[in-house]
């Protein structure tokens, strides 16, 4: 017996290019083909599918995860990240390759799959956890265990959809963290919760790292991906094109991240959306360099965004996500949210976008832009569109220039203090 | 272009799969296997009755949703045939003179056929839309897709138990009692259910691959009434068309149910045939549905 408890050989899956059309598939279309060719029709109900509609989620992917690895799975969107964990949890099915599961499997692609908003914390523990693969017993006897790490004891007989947001996902992740598994799969949940939150799962994590067993963990969240993992393993364009320790996975991330870059817009294909029109340049109007966007702390950010397409968008809706050199976001600014519909547009547009005071500390920052019609339909949606520089500078009037680096922070507010109780003169201050 | 790598034999896709659910520290656990095989898939049994719990409590879910969502909540079991009976027996029986074919009372014989047919009449209708309204288990959990349906169906089971309550009370009412009949219930009851899993299996997967079965199930469950014998005796077909006529799995169960409950004559022929139809129609269900199964995630 090897100490193997996930090994992936040659795994490939791919999916129809035309895949929205695919599933929304007619029966006069179904007919019609059946009509014109019922051989070929055939084949496509057995799932061939002619290579130039291919696109290959996973492309000849193999690795070997050994008991108690906790494996980060990085990579951009796209990357096939979720469809690995959709094959390794089952859900989905590979179209070639093989895998080898060594144990029982929990995964977690989504916190509180199966809640139910009518029924109670109490119901939806049971629910929720049968969903999950625990049996009645199971339940029962962690039952007390899961209220008390979940903090809702006082609401268990309340309709969860009496409950906040954050006391829903704390109850949905408590159960999920009570599983038992060998081997835990687990996609982005950290990303719920308050801080304390999102701390505590960590540390939950951490202790069923600790306990042997074996966790296989995607996330956007560097940081955490850093302190958890053991091992990393990137994903790119379906491939994986690094496997080794943690930090160096995060490294090649980053080099991937950059190298993608330099491609101009117009030709980057690590995007979404339908393709009518395209961001095809990002100009940051007020950049202090003629080479490069960069623009002071605390100071306006001044972006062009041109969009390349055809046809009219009614109502276009645009968004500009700012987030670290890793991905993680720290603002964003939705035209829908703050300005409602933009003025219709059709053919090539540009949109002038001015964010006031960005109190941001000096360092690296990337754009992700989202150009969406009438708030419903994702035209285009491309991370990593810009990098802006945040050049450093006296912002408090101190004298001196505040390093961001330094701080490990990313944002600086504009503060006053004010003290009570001063020391007047030197010498001790009488009371009574 | 990417190269062809794909045979035919990696088409389908096999996954063998062992118990998901032991109780945990469980020692022997062969491996899973994830990988592409040809060929059509067996139902895989012993999967379903390890996931037997899961089951039980998606029917508990959908039964407390009803009674917490709606005022009449198990009142609806009860309501609903006794409503549709009283239109039946004034509009076919009275204005239609359906009643002078039946020789006991023509409530009685209509009740009789709707215990079948409002179970699978509502069976197939929920466990044809089953699939789509669970499109986000199907896309974040594992579990045998089975599953769905077959909850679906489970649900109503309970309905039937209060229709059955309803139907006693109105034997007492007509001071009818039943003879030994009764017992062929005892097989006529998971005939019932297994024509509705049947069915239902089928439309949940065609609904799937193709949503216009959204719209074309409450169609296909208006004909399937009218087709079926309930406001009519199937003495009403002329004889030589009565085992064509029973190829409509519902004339077998009709006649049954009304033979088992009022001691109406048994027509073992037509329910021969009734009987070999839901049985094609289950095996249909289910090899289409595990058929077409490893693409739900895909595309629902």
């Amino acid at each position: 017996m090897t100490d193997s408890v996930i090994r992936v050989e040659g795994l490939s899956k791919d999916y129809h290019r035309a895949g929205p059309g695919a599933a929304y598939a007619t029966l006069r279309d179904a007919v019609l083909d059946v009509a014109r060719s019922p051989l070929k029709q055939f084949r496509k109900l057995s799932g061939r599918i002619s290579e130039a509609e291919r696109f290959w989620a996973l492309r000849d992917v193999s690795f070997d995860i050994r008991r108690g690895d906790v494996v980060g799975v990085i990579g951009r969107n796209g990357a096939g990240k979720s469809t690995l964990l959709k094959v390794l949890s089952r859900i989905v099915e590979p179209t070639s390759g093989r895998v080898t599961l060594n144990g029982r499997v929990a995964s977690l692609l989504e916190v509180g799959t199966g809640f139910h908003h009518e029924l109670t914390g109490r119901e939806n523990i049971y629910l929720n956890g049968a969903i999950l693969g625990m049996t009645r017993q199971e339940i029962r006897r962690k039952f007390d265990e899961i209220v008390a790490f979940s903090e809702v004891e006082a609401f268990l007989d309340t309709p969860v959809k009496k409950y906040s947001s954050g006391m829903t996902v704390r109850l949905a992740f408590s159960v999920a963290a009570h599983l038992e598994p060998e081997i835990l799969i687990v996609d982005e949940v950290l990303a719920v919760g308050d801080q304390a939150f999102q701390r505590k799962c960590i540390g939950k994590m951490s202790g069923v790292a600790k306990s042997g067993r074996t966790v296989l963990f995607v996330s956007h969240n560097m940081a955490a991906i850093e302190n958890l993992c053991t091992r990393g393993i990137v994903l790119h364009h379906g491939r994986v094109v690094e496997d080794s320790t943690a930090k160096s996975a995060i490294a090649k991330y980053c080099e991937l991240a950059s190298h993608e870059q330099h491609l101009p817009l117009a030709e980057r294909t690590d995007r979404q959306g339908s393709g009518q029109y395209r961001l095809v340049d990002v100009a940051l109007v007020n950049s202090q360099s003629p080479s490069a966007a960069v623009v002071e702390m605390g100071g306006d950010w001044v972006l062009n965004l041109e969009f390349a397409g055809q046809g009219r968008i009614s109502q276009p809706h645009v968004g500009v996500v700012i987030t670290t050199m890793t991905g993680e976001r720290i603002a964003r600014v939705m035209s829908g949210e703050t300005h409602g519909d933009l003025p219709p547009i059709d053919g090539n547009a540009s949109f002038q976008l001015r964010i006031r005071d960005v109190n941001l500390v000096p360092g690296l920052y990337q754009l992700v832009v989202g150009f969406r019609d009438q708030a419903t339909e994702q035209l285009d949606y491309i991370e990593r569109a810009a990098t802006i520089e945040v050049s450093a500078r006296d912002a408090f009037g101190q004298g001196r220039v505040s390093d961001g680096v330094q701080s490990k922070t990313v944002c600086f507010f504009d503060c006053e203090w004010s003290v009570e109780g001063l020391l007047q003169s030197a010498g001790p201050v009488s009371v009574g | 272009m990417t190269s062809g790598t794909a045979s035919p034999a990696e088409d389908a896709l096999h996954v063998s799969a062992e118990p998901r659910a032991e109780p945990s520290g469980a020692p022997a656990f062969a491996p899973i296997i994830i990988e592409p095989r040809p060929g059509w898939r067996a139902v895989d049994f012993g999967e379903l009755w390890r996931s037997r719990e899961l089951l039980l409590f998606l029917v508990w879910r959908d039964i407390m949703v009803r009674y917490k969502q709606t005022v009449l909540g198990a009142g609806w079991a009860i309501a609903q045939p006794l409503m549709t009976m009283l239109v039946f027996t004034l509009f076919f029986g009275r204005f239609g003179g359906m009643s002078r074919f039946f020789e006991g009372p023509y409530p009685l014989a209509v009740f009789a056929g709707l215990l079948p047919w409002q179970f699978v009449s509502t069976s197939i209708t929920s466990s044809g839309l089953s699939l789509v309204t669970s499109a986000n288990l199907l896309k974040k959990v594992y579990f045998p897709r089975l599953i769905i349906p077959f909850a679906a169906v489970g649900v109503h089971v309970v309905d039937m138990a209060f229709a059955f309550l309803t139907m006693a009370g109105l034997m007492l009412w007509y001071g009818v009692a039943p003879g030994a009949g009764v017992l062929a219930l005892a097989l006529l009851v998971p005939w019932t259910i297994l024509t509705a899993l049947g069915a239902g299996t089928l439309l949940s997967a065609l609904t799937v691959a193709y949503r216009d079965f959204r719209h074309m199930i409450p169609f296909l469950v208006q004909i399937w009434m009218f087709t079926s014998p309930i406001a009519y005796p199937l003495e009403r077909i002329p004889e030589q068309y009565r085992l064509a006529y029973a190829i409509n799995p519902m004339v077998g169960l009709v006649s049954g149910f009304r033979a088992a409950l009022l001691n109406y004559d048994w027509h073992w022929g037509c329910m021969a045939v009734s009987a070999c139809s839901s049985a094609a129609m289950l095996a249909l269900g289910l090899t289409y549905f595990r058929r077409t199964e490893r693409r739900f995630a895909d595309i629902v």
